[in-house]
C-alpha cells in the first residue's frame, strides 16, 4: 500500500522534472533573445545594414558582410544541392548492398561528425592553397558545401526512403527505367522533405564561422565583390562578369566575431545588432522548413 | 536487338547512373583530401618536433619566443570544456528525453520538438556571445575570482547547445524500443517511472551510448563558443574558473594572425587538426557502429 | 511458355521446377495456400523480383519465343509488354489522368492528343471512365480502394501490353468492386493473356479458364479449371479446394 504512493509520488516529481528539463532549454533561449534584443535593438537603423565595417563602432555597418553571405550561399547552394541530392539517390535507388556503398555510408556518418573547422583546413589547403583560390568567396563557398553535403546526403536518402515501395513497383512494372522511376516519380513525391533538408543544411552554413576563419576570411572589407551583372550605356548595354567569385569576402557571422572580440562596449552593441540579423535569417529559414515538413505530411498520405 | 531510340535511352541510364556514382564519391574524396592535407603539414612538422616532445611536453607556446610545442595543455583545455558540457547536458538532455518519449502526449511532443530543434539551429557565434557577455557576468555575481574568460561558462553554454542533440537522439532510441517490452512491465504494476527506468532506458542503453558519443564528439569540435568566451591561455588545469584555450580556439586564434605560409607556426594549427580529427573520427566510428547495432536488434 | 522454373530467396527456394503452359486469350488462374509462391510465379514473370535483394532464379520463361531471363533482354520494355496489378492498389500521387498517362510519357510520348485518347480509351477499359471523366485531375489518391484498383488497372492497360498479371488484385476491395473487376477480367480476355493470382476459390472457378494449384513452392496440378475444380486428380488439391485447409 504504502509502496505505491511512493510510487505514484515518484512519479509525479519525474513528470515535473521531465517538464522542467524540457522547458530548460527554451527558457535560456528566450533570456538570450531577450538579451540580444535588448542590447543591439538600438543600432538597428537603415544605416547599420548599408554601411561597412569601421573603426568607429557609431559608424560600422554589415553591408559588406551582409552581401558576403548572400554570395557564400549562392555558392554553396549551387554546388552542394545538385551533389547531395544526386549521391543521396546514388546510394538510396542506386548502389547495390557491396563493401564500397557500406564504406561510403560510414564514411558520410563521420563526415556529419567532423568538427566544422576542420572543413575550414581542408579548404585552406585544397581552395586557397592547392588550387590558388586565394581567401575568395569561391573558396569560402567551396567549403561550406563540402561541409554541409553530408546533411544534404542523408536528408535526401530519410526522404526517398519514406517513400513505398508500392510506388517503385507500380513504375517498374509500367515499364519505366530506374532514372524515369527517380525523375518522375521518387523525386516529386520527396521534394518537400528534400527540401526542409536543405534548407535545414543551408541555415546552418549560414551561421557557420570556424572554417571561415580558418580559411582566412578577412575581417574589415570595407568594398563589395565586383556585381555579376552590371548596365552600360553602351551596347551590349548589359555586362557579365563572375570576376567577383575571387573577391575576398567576409560574412556576418565573421563580423559579429570580430565585433564581440573587441573590447569597446560600442562594438558589442553592435555584435548583438549583427546576432538579431543573423538569428532572424537562420530563425526564419527554420520555420520555412519546418511548415513545409508539416503541410507535406499532411498532403501526402499513402 | 535494341532499336535506336531504345539505345540512347539506355546509354543515358548508363550516363546517370555513372554521373550520381560520382557524386557519391565525392564524400570519400573530402575525407581523402582532409586525411592529405592534415598529414601533410602534420608530416612536416614532426621533422622538425619530435613526436615524443609533442605528447609529452606540458607546455604549448609555439608564438612565443620560447617555443613550446606540448599538445597536453590544449587537450587539457578540451577536455575540461567538454566535461562541462557534457555533465549540463545528459542530465537535462536524458530527463527530457524520457519525458518525452514515456510520459508525454503525442501532441506535446509534436509542439516541443521542433522548438527545442531552433536551439540547436542558433549559430555557434550567437552562444559565443552570449556565454562572453551574459552568462560570465552573471556568474561572477556568485563566484568573484571567476574571469573574465573561463572554461566553465562556455562549458555551461556548450552544454545548452548539445541537450537537443542529447534529447532527441536518444528519444528515438526510446521510442525503438518496443511496446511489448512496455506493456509486459505495466501489466505487473510497475509505474511509468519503474518502467522507464528499468525497462525502457536498459533496452534503449546502446542506442543511448550512441548519441552520448556523437555528443562528446561534437562538443570536443566546438569552436566558436570556446574562441570567444575561454580565453586564449594554453594551460594544464582542471580549474574551471580560469582563461585555458582549447584545441578548435587555438586554430581560430593563429588563423586571425597573419602568420606566414609555410612556417612551422603555421603547421601546428595543422597539427591540432590532426589531433582533432583522429578524437573525432574515433568517436563518431564508435557511435555509429553502436546505433547500428542497436538498429539491428529492434528492427 | 514456362519450363523448369526455380527461384530463390536468398538461397531458400521459394519455387520447385514450374512447368506451365499459359494460353494466350485466355484467363490463367494460380490457387493455392498462403505462402505456396505463387506470388513470387507471378511475380517472376515480368522480372519484376528483380528489385528484391537475395533473388534469384534459374529455368526459362519463354515469351514470343525468347527466354525473358536471357542476358539480352531489355527488361524495360518487357514489363512495358507484360503488365501487371499488384496486390494493394498503388496509384502514384498525382492525378488521375497523370497516373495513366505516365506509361506513355515514359516512352517518349507526349502528344495531347494521343495521351487523350489513351487515357480515355483504358479507363473505358477498366470500367472506371464514367466515374471519373468530370475531374481527371483529381488526386488518384482521393479515390477510393475498389477505384485506385481499376485505376491500376487502367494504368496497366494503356502502355497495350498483350500479357495483364494479375497479383491478387481484390484483396484488399470491396465485393461491389470485385464484382466489377471479375467482370472486367471477362471482358479483357478477348484481347489479352491474363494471369491471376488469388486466394478466394471461387473467383478462380468464376473467372478462369485453366487453373494451377500450388503448394510449398510446387506446383501439384494444372488443368483446365473445369476439371481441377470438378474432379480434381490430386488428393492435396481436393483438399484445398473443399476448404479442408487453407
Amino acid at each position: 500500500m504504502n509502496r505505491r504512493i511512493i510510487n505514484r509520488r515518484l512519479d509525479k516529481a519525474f513528470k515535473i522534472l521531465g517538464i522542467a528539463s524540457t522547458v530548460f532549454g527554451l527558457l535560456v533561449l528566450v533570456v538570450l533573445f531577450v538579451n540580444v534584443f535588448l542590447e543591439g535593438r538600438s543600432r538597428l537603423t537603415w544605416d547599420f545594414f548599408s554601411s561597412f565595417p569601421s573603426r568607429k563602432p557609431e559608424l560600422a555597418g554589415i553591408l559588406s558582410a551582409l552581401v558576403g553571405t548572400i554570395w557564400l550561399m549562392v555558392i554553396t547552394g549551387l554546388v552542394a544541392i545538385p551533389l547531395g541530392i544526386g549521391a543521396g539517390i546514388y546510394l538510396e535507388e542506386y548502389a547495390k548492398k557491396n563493401r564500397l556503398t557500406n564504406f561510403i555510408e560510414i564514411n558520410i556518418a563521420n563526415l556529419a561528425g567532423v568538427p566544422s573547422i576542420i572543413y575550414g583546413l581542408l579548404g585552406l589547403g585544397i581552395f586557397v592553397r592547392y588550387l590558388k583560390l586565394d581567401r575568395s568567396i569561391l573558396a569560402g563557398g567551396f567549403t561550406l558545401a563540402l561541409l554541409v553535403l553530408p546533411v544534404i546526403i542523408l536528408s535526401t536518402r530519410e526522404a526517398l526512403r519514406a517513400i513505398p515501395f508500392s510506388i517503385r513497383e507500380a513504375s517498374y512494372a509500367l515499364g519505366a527505367t530506374k532514372w524515369q522511376t527517380v525523375r518522375y516519380q521518387l523525386l516529386p513525391a520527396s521534394l518537400g522533405n528534400i527540401m526542409t533538408g536543405i534548407i535545414l543544411a543551408m541555415s546552418r552554413a549560414v551561421g557557420e564561422t570556424a572554417p571561415l576563419i580558418t580559411i582566412g576570411a578577412l575581417t574589415y572589407i570595407a568594398f563589395l565583390p565586383q556585381n555579376p551583372i552590371t548596365f552600360l550605356e553602351k551596347f551590349p548595354f548589359i555586362h557579365f562578369t563572375l570576376r567577383g567569385l575571387l573577391d575576398p569576402f567576409t560574412a556576418l557571422p565573421i563580423q559579429i566575431f570580430n565585433w564581440v572580440s573587441r573590447p569597446q562596449k560600442g562594438f558589442s552593441t553592435n555584435a548583438a545588432a549583427g546576432i538579431i540579423v543573423l538569428l532572424g535569417l537562420t530563425l526564419a529559414m527554420n520555420a520555412v522548413a519546418i511548415i513545409l515538413r508539416h503541410r507535406y505530411q499532411k498532403k501526402i498520405r499513402w | 536487338m535494341l532499336s535506336n531510340k531504345r539505345f540512347v535511352l539506355k546509354f543515358k541510364e548508363f550516363l546517370i547512373e555513372k554521373l550520381l556514382f560520382l557524386c557519391s564519391l565525392l564524400s570519400v574524396f573530402t575525407t581523402i583530401g582532409i586525411i592529405l592535407v592534415l598529414s601533410f603539414e602534420s608530416i612536416k612538422f614532426f621533422k622538425e618536433v619530435p613526436i615524443t616532445k609533442f605528447l609529452t611536453d606540458t607546455q604549448w607556446t609555439p608564438l612565443f619566443i620560447n617555443k613550446h610545442f606540448g599538445i597536453l595543455p590544449l587537450l587539457c583545455g578540451t577536455f575540461l570544456t567538454t566535461l562541462i558540457a557534457i555533465s549540463v547536458a545528459v542530465p537535462v538532455g536524458l530527463i527530457s528525453a524520457i519525458y518525452l518519449s514515456e510520459y508525454a502526449s503525442w501532441r506535446i511532443r509534436n509542439i516541443v520538438k521542433p522548438l527545442t530543434e531552433i536551439l540547436a539551429a542558433v549559430p555557434t557565434v550567437v552562444y559565443g556571445y552570449f556565454a562572453l557577455l551574459f552568462l560570465t557576468p552573471l556568474l561572477k555575481k556568485i563566484i568573484p575570482s571567476l574571469s573574465g574568460f573561463n572554461a566553465l561558462s562556455s562549458g555551461i553554454v556548450m552544454g545548452i547547445m548539445i541537450i537537443p542533440m542529447v534529447s532527441s537522439l536518444s528519444e528515438d532510441a526510446m521510442r525503438a524500443v518496443p511496446m511489448g517490452l512496455r506493456e509486459g512491465a505495466y501489466a505487473v504494476g510497475s509505474s511509468r517511472l519503474q518502467v522507464s527506468l528499468r525497462v525502457v532506458l536498459p533496452a534503449a542503453s546502446s542506442g543511448i551510448t550512441a548519441a552520448l558519443i556523437l555528443a562528446i564528439s561534437r562538443a570536443i569540435g566546438e569552436t566558436m563558443i570556446v574562441a570567444i568566451a575561454a580565453g586564449q591561455q594554453p594551460r594544464l588545469t582542471l580549474n574551471p574558473l580560469v582563461p585555458i584555450e582549447t584545441i578548435t580556439a587555438y586554430i581560430v586564434q593563429v588563423s586571425l594572425g597573419d602568420t606566414p605560409h609555410g612556417t612551422l607556426e603555421y603547421r601546428t594549427i595543422f597539427v591540432c587538426g590532426m589531433t582533432l580529427f583522429l578524437l573525432t573520427f574515433i568517436l563518431n566510428i564508435f557511435s555509429y557502429k553502436l546505433k547500428k547495432r542497436f538498429q539491428e536488434i529492434y528492427e | 511458355m514456362i519450363r523448369q522454373l526455380n527461384a530463390f530467396y536468398t538461397d531458400k527456394e521459394v519455387l520447385k521446377g514450374i512447368n506451365i503452359d499459359i494460353l494466350s486469350n485466355s484467363v490463367t488462374a494460380i490457387i493455392g495456400p498462403s505462402g505456396c509462391g505463387k506470388s513470387t510465379f507471378i511475380r517472376s514473370l515480368n522480372r519484376i523480383n528483380d528489385l528484391i535483394p537475395g533473388f534469384r532464379i534459374t529455368g526459362e520463361v519463354i515469351y514470343r519465343d525468347k527466354n525473358i531471363y536471357d542476358k539480352d533482354v531489355d527488361v524495360d520494355d518487357l514489363r512495358r509488354r507484360i503488365g501487371m496489378v499488384f496486390q494493394k492498389p498503388n496509384p502514384f500521387p498525382k492525378s488521375i489522368y497523370e497516373n495513366i498517362a505516365y506509361g506513355l510519357r515514359i516512352y517518349g510520348i507526349n502528344e495531347k492528343q494521343k495521351l487523350d485518347e489513351a487515357v480515355e480509351s483504358s479507363l473505358k477499359k477498366a470500367a472506371l471512365w464514367d466515374e471519373v471523366k468530370d475531374n481527371l485531375n483529381r488526386n488518384a489518391l482521393t479515390l477510393s480502394g475498389g477505384q485506385q484498383q481499376r485505376l491500376c488497372i487502367a494504368r496497366a492497360l494503356a502502355t497495350e501490353p498483350d500479357v495483364l498479371l494479375l497479383d491478387e488484385p481484390c484483396s484488399a476491395t470491396d465485393p461491389i468492386s470485385t464484382a466489377k473487376i471479375e467482370e472486367l477480367i471477362y471482358q479483357l480476355k478477348q484481347n489479352y493473356t491474363i494471369v491471376i493470382v488469388t486466394h478466394n476459390m471461387q473467383q478462380a472457378a468464376r473467372v478462369s479458364d485453366q487453373a494451377g494449384f500450388f503448394m510449398l513452392g510446387e506446383l501439384i496440378e494444372f488443368g483446365k479449371t473445369e476439371d481441377i475444380f470438378k474432379a480434381p486428380k490430386d488428393k492435396r488439391t481436393e483438399d484445398y479446394i473443399t476448404g479442408r485447409f487453407g
